[in-house]
C-alpha cells in the first residue's frame, strides 16, 4: 500500500508553515525515491499542534506529529514516520490527545480527518446521509425534525432554526432563497473558515437539506473577503457537488431542483448582520434594514429567505442523519446540542473545541485552555467576539449556556473567547469597543453612528483624568442609549464590552498618573 | 506608481467585465471586485460605465464602491500588508507589533510607501485567532508574528 500523509491545507496550520513542512516532506520523498500519496485535509483545530502531520498506517491507523517544523522533516523519515516510528514530534493515535478526546465532535467529525474536496472520503465517514434522509422526507417533517433537536442560530442570536425554517416554508413564493452567512468578522471566531477549508460538503449538505426543506431552489454562500482560502475551497466544493448531482435540477435524483453560488464580501464587518449581508449581496450599500418586514418572509430580493450561519447550516446534516433526539440529548437548559468553542488570544492551547452546551468557562480556560500563552494570570476574558461582554476570574463559573450567559449581562455569540493576561488594559479595550463600533458602522442609525465617536472622546476624558466618575456616568447613560435605540447588534451589543470592562475592571478606570504605564 | 490607463481603455476593459457577470442575481458586487483585480483600484472612470450597464444612477455605485473598505480608489504599493488589529491579536500584543512594523516601514496604516513596494492596512480579523498575532501579505497568511517574522516580511516587501 502506498503510504499517505495528510498535511493540512486550512489557513491556520499555513499561517504556522505547513506550506513549507509540505514542500519539505515532499523534496524528502523524492531524494529518497519514496512513493507516497500527499492529502491536505483541514484543520482538527489544535492550533497549538499545527502544522499537525498525520500518517495513515496500515497497522496503528493515523499516527499524528507536531508541531512539525521543516528542519524536523528529515528526521521524521530517519525516524521512520510513515510507519508510525516514535520521533520528539510524535502525537500518537489523534484520538487519543487530550484535547480532542475530550470533545464531543457532531458537526466537526470529519474536519481535519478527510480529504475536503473527496466526496468519497465524505461519504465514507458518514456524510450525505442526512440529504438521502431529506430526499425521502416532505418538507414540514424535515421542519419539525429540526424544531425538534433544538438547534439555534449559531451565529450569535441564538434563534431557533426550524421557527425560521417553518415560517420560509409557510410564506408562499415563486422564489425562495437559501443564504448562508460565512461573514465571520468576529475576533475569536474561525469555526465558519474551518469548517468551509476542512469538510465543505457538509455545509452544502446542510444548504440543499434547508432548500427541501423550505421550498427554495437556489443558495448563496457570503464569505467574507479576508478568507481567500475558504472562497477557493468552497467554489472547488460546489463544481464537485454539481458534477455528482448533490446540486442542480435533480438533487440526488430526487424531484427537488437546488443550486448555489459563493459570493464574497468587501470587507464590512457589519455585513455580518443578516439585513446588511442581503443589502451586500444585492448589490447595495450593507445598510441594516429596519425588521419587520423579517428576512423569512421579505428577504433577498424581496423573497422569503433563509438566512443562518455557517455551522447552523453545518449541523443540520448530522440532525437530519441521527435523528432530533441524538442531537437534543446532548446540552443543557435551552441549548442543545454541541456548540464549537473557540478558544484563542493569549492561551497555551488555543484551538477549536466542540463540546456538548454547559461546560463552565473556567473549564474552557484553565482546562482546555491551559491558561496564558504569556504564563501570566488570566485577568480577562471576552466571550462572543468584539461585541461580547468581558469576563472577570469571578464569573468563570459560569455554563456555557445562552441564557446563563445573558443572566450575567454577556453572550455567547459565535462562540470565540480570547483570553487576556494580567497586563491588558481594560480602559483600552473598552476604548477599542466604541473605535470599532465608529470605524464599522453602516450609519444608518444615530446611535451607533454617533453614539460609538462620542463613547471614544468620552472613555479618553477617563483616561486623561477629566472628571472621570462624571464621564463613566455618561458612558453608562450612552450605553443605555445605544443599547435599546440601534437597530442591529452592532450599536445595541457595543455597550457589552465597554459596561462589562468598567463593572468588572474598575480600577483601570481610575484616573491615571500622569506617565503613562509602559509595557 | 503604475502608469494610469487612459479612460476609454478604462472603459472598454470595464465593459468587459460587466459583460461577463451582468447576468448574476445582485452584480453588483462581483462586477466591482472584478474591476479591482483587473486595475488593482476601482478607477472613478469605471463608475459611470457601470451605472449605465446596470440602470443605476453613478451616485448609487459611488455610495457603494465608498461603503466597503476593500475596495480602493488608487492603486496600492506591489506588495500589500494587512496587519490584524482586533481583539485576539490585542491579546498578544498587535499593538506592538504594528508600532514596530510602521517604524520599519517608515509608514502609518493605509499608507504606500514613497516606492510604492507596499501598502500597511489594518484589519480587523483574519479567522487566524488561536495564532496570533497574525498578518496577510499578498494573500499569504502569517501567524504567531515575532520580530523574526517582522524582519523577514519587511526583507520580502522591500526586495
Amino acid at each position: 500500500m502506498i503510504p499517505r500523509i495528510y498535511i493540512p491545507g486550512d489557513s491556520g496550520a499555513l499561517a504556522l508553515g505547513a506550506e513549507k513542512v509540505a514542500k519539505a516532506i515532499e523534496k524528502e520523498l523524492a531524494d529518497r525515491g519514496i512513493e507516497a500519496k500527499i492529502v491536505r485535509n483541514g484543520s482538527r483545530g489544535a492550533y497549538f499542534l499545527e502544522p499537525m502531520v498525520e500518517v495513515a498506517t496500515t497497522d496503528k491507523g493515523r499516527v499524528a506529529y507536531g508541531p512539525v517544523k521543516p528542519s524536523d522533516v528529515k528526521s521524521l523519515f530517519d525516524s521512520g514516520f510513515l510507519t508510525g516510528g516514535h520521533h520528539k514530534r510524535w502525537l500518537g493515535a489523534p484520538d487519543k490527545i487530550p484535547f480532542f478526546a475530550r470533545q464531543t465532535r457532531l458537526t466537526f467529525a470529519r474536519c481535519g480527518v478527510i480529504n475536503p474536496l473527496s466526496l468519497d472520503h465524505y461519504k465514507a465517514h458518514g456524510g450525505l446521509k442526512g440529504l438521502q434522509n431529506a430526499v425521502a422526507m416532505a418538507p414540514a417533517d424535515i421542519v419539525k425534525r429540526v424544531t425538534e433537536s433544538g438547534l439555534r442560530g449559531r451565529g450569535g442570536a441564538g434563534f431557533p432554526t426550524g421557527i425560521k425554517w417553518k415560517t420560509v416554508l409557510d410564506t408562499t413564493a415563486d422564489k425562495k432563497y437559501i443564504v448562508c452567512n460565512a461573514d465571520e468578522g468576529d475576533s475569536a471566531t474561525f469555526a465558519d473558515r474551518m469548517i468551509m477549508e476542512g469538510d465543505p460538503f457538509v455545509l452544502i449538505e446542510g444548504m440543499a437539506i434547508a432548500g427541501i426543506a423550505t421550498g427554495a431552489t437556489k443558495g448563496f454562500v457570503y464569505i467574507r473577503s479576508e478568507y481567500p482560502h475558504a472562497v477557493v475551497m468552497m467554489q472547488k466544493a460546489v463544481e464537485v457537488a454539481r458534477k455528482a448531482g448533490l446540486l442542480g435540477v435533480n438533487v440526488l435524483g430526487s424531484p427537488n431542483a437546488f443550486d448555489m453560488e459563493i459570493r464574497v464580501g468587501a470587507g464590512a464587518y457589519v455585513c455580518g448582520e443578516e439585513t446588511s449581508l442581503l443589502n451586500s449581496l444585492e448589490g447595495k450599500r450593507g445598510v441594516v434594514r429596519a425588521k419587520p418586514p423579517l428576512p423569512a418572509i421579505q428577504g433577498l430580493f424581496g423573497k422569503p429567505t433563509v438566512i443562518n450561519n455557517v455551522i447552523s447550516l453545518a449541523s443540520v446534516p448530522v440532525i437530519m442523519d441521527k435523528g432530533a433526539a441524538f442531537y437534543k440529548d446532548f446540552g443543557m437548559g435551552r441549548s442543545r446540542g454541541t456548540i464549537p468553542i473557540q478558544i484563542a488570544g493569549n492561551v497555551r492551547y488555543g484551538g477549536l473545541f466542540e463540546a456538548a452546551f454547559g461546560m463552565t468557562l473556567g473549564e474552557i480556560v484553565d482546562d482546555i485552555g491551559g491558561g496564558t500563552a504569556t504564563g501570566r494570570p488570566v485577568k480577562a476574558v471576552q466571550v462572543g467576539g468584539p461585541l461580547g461582554a468581558y469576563f472577570p476570574r469571578s464569573l468563570f463559573d459560569t455554563p456555557f449556556d445562552y441564557e446563563a450567559f445573558a443572566a450575567k449581562d454577556g453572550l455567547i455569540g459565535h462562540a470565540g473567547i480570547t483570553v487576556f493576561d494580567d497586563t491588558a488594559d481594560m480602559l483600552k479595550q473598552a476604548r477599542f469597543a466604541m473605535e470599532f463600533c465608529a470605524i464599522e458602522s453602516c450609519g444608518k442609525c444615530t446611535p451607533c453612528r454617533i453614539g460609538s465617536t462620542r463613547g471614544v472622546e468620552t472613555i479618553d476624558k477617563i483616561a486623561r483624568g477629566i472628571e472621570p466618575e462624571k464621564q463613566i456616568e455618561l458612558v453608562s447613560d450612552l450605553c443605555n442609549t445605544m443599547k435599546y435605540g440601534s437597530l442591529c447588534a452592532l450599536g445595541g451589543f457595543t455597550p457589552y464590552p465597554v459596561m462589562s470592562a468598567i463593572n468588572h475592571f474598575r480600577e483601570d478606570f481610575k484616573p491615571a498618573p500622569v506617565a503613562e504605564a509602559a509595557e | 506608481m503604475t502608469m494610469q490607463p487612459a479612460s476609454t481603455e478604462i472603459a472598454s476593459r470595464t465593459a468587459a467585465i460587466i459583460q461577463e457577470l451582468k447576468g448574476l442575481e445582485g452584480p453588483l458586487l462581483p462586477i466591482l471586485h472584478g474591476i479591482q483585480e483587473e486595475f488593482g483600484h476601482v478607477p472613478q472612470d469605471a463608475l459611470p460605465v457601470i451605472a449605465e450597464a446596470l440602470n443605476i444612477s453613478k451616485a448609487e455605485v459611488h455610495g457603494v464602491v465608498t461603503f466597503y473598505h476593500d475596495y480602493r480608489s488608487h492603486p496600492a504599493g506591489r506588495h500589500v500588508l494587512k496587519l490584524c488589529q482586533a481583539e485576539a491579536c490585542q491579546s498578544m500584543g498587535s499593538d506592538a507589533i504594528a508600532a514596530k512594523l510602521k517604524q520599519l516601514l517608515g509608514i502609518g496604516f493605509h499608507e504606500t510607501a514613497r516606492d510604492g513596494s507596499v501598502t500597511l492596512e489594518p484589519v480587523y480579523c483574519l479567522g487566524l485567532c488561536a495564532c496570533a498575532p497574525s498578518a496577510m501579505l499578498d494573500g499569504e497568511v502569517i501567524g504567531r508574528l515575532d520580530d523574526e517574522k517582522l524582519d523577514e516580511i519587511v526583507a520580502e516587501v522591500r526586495s
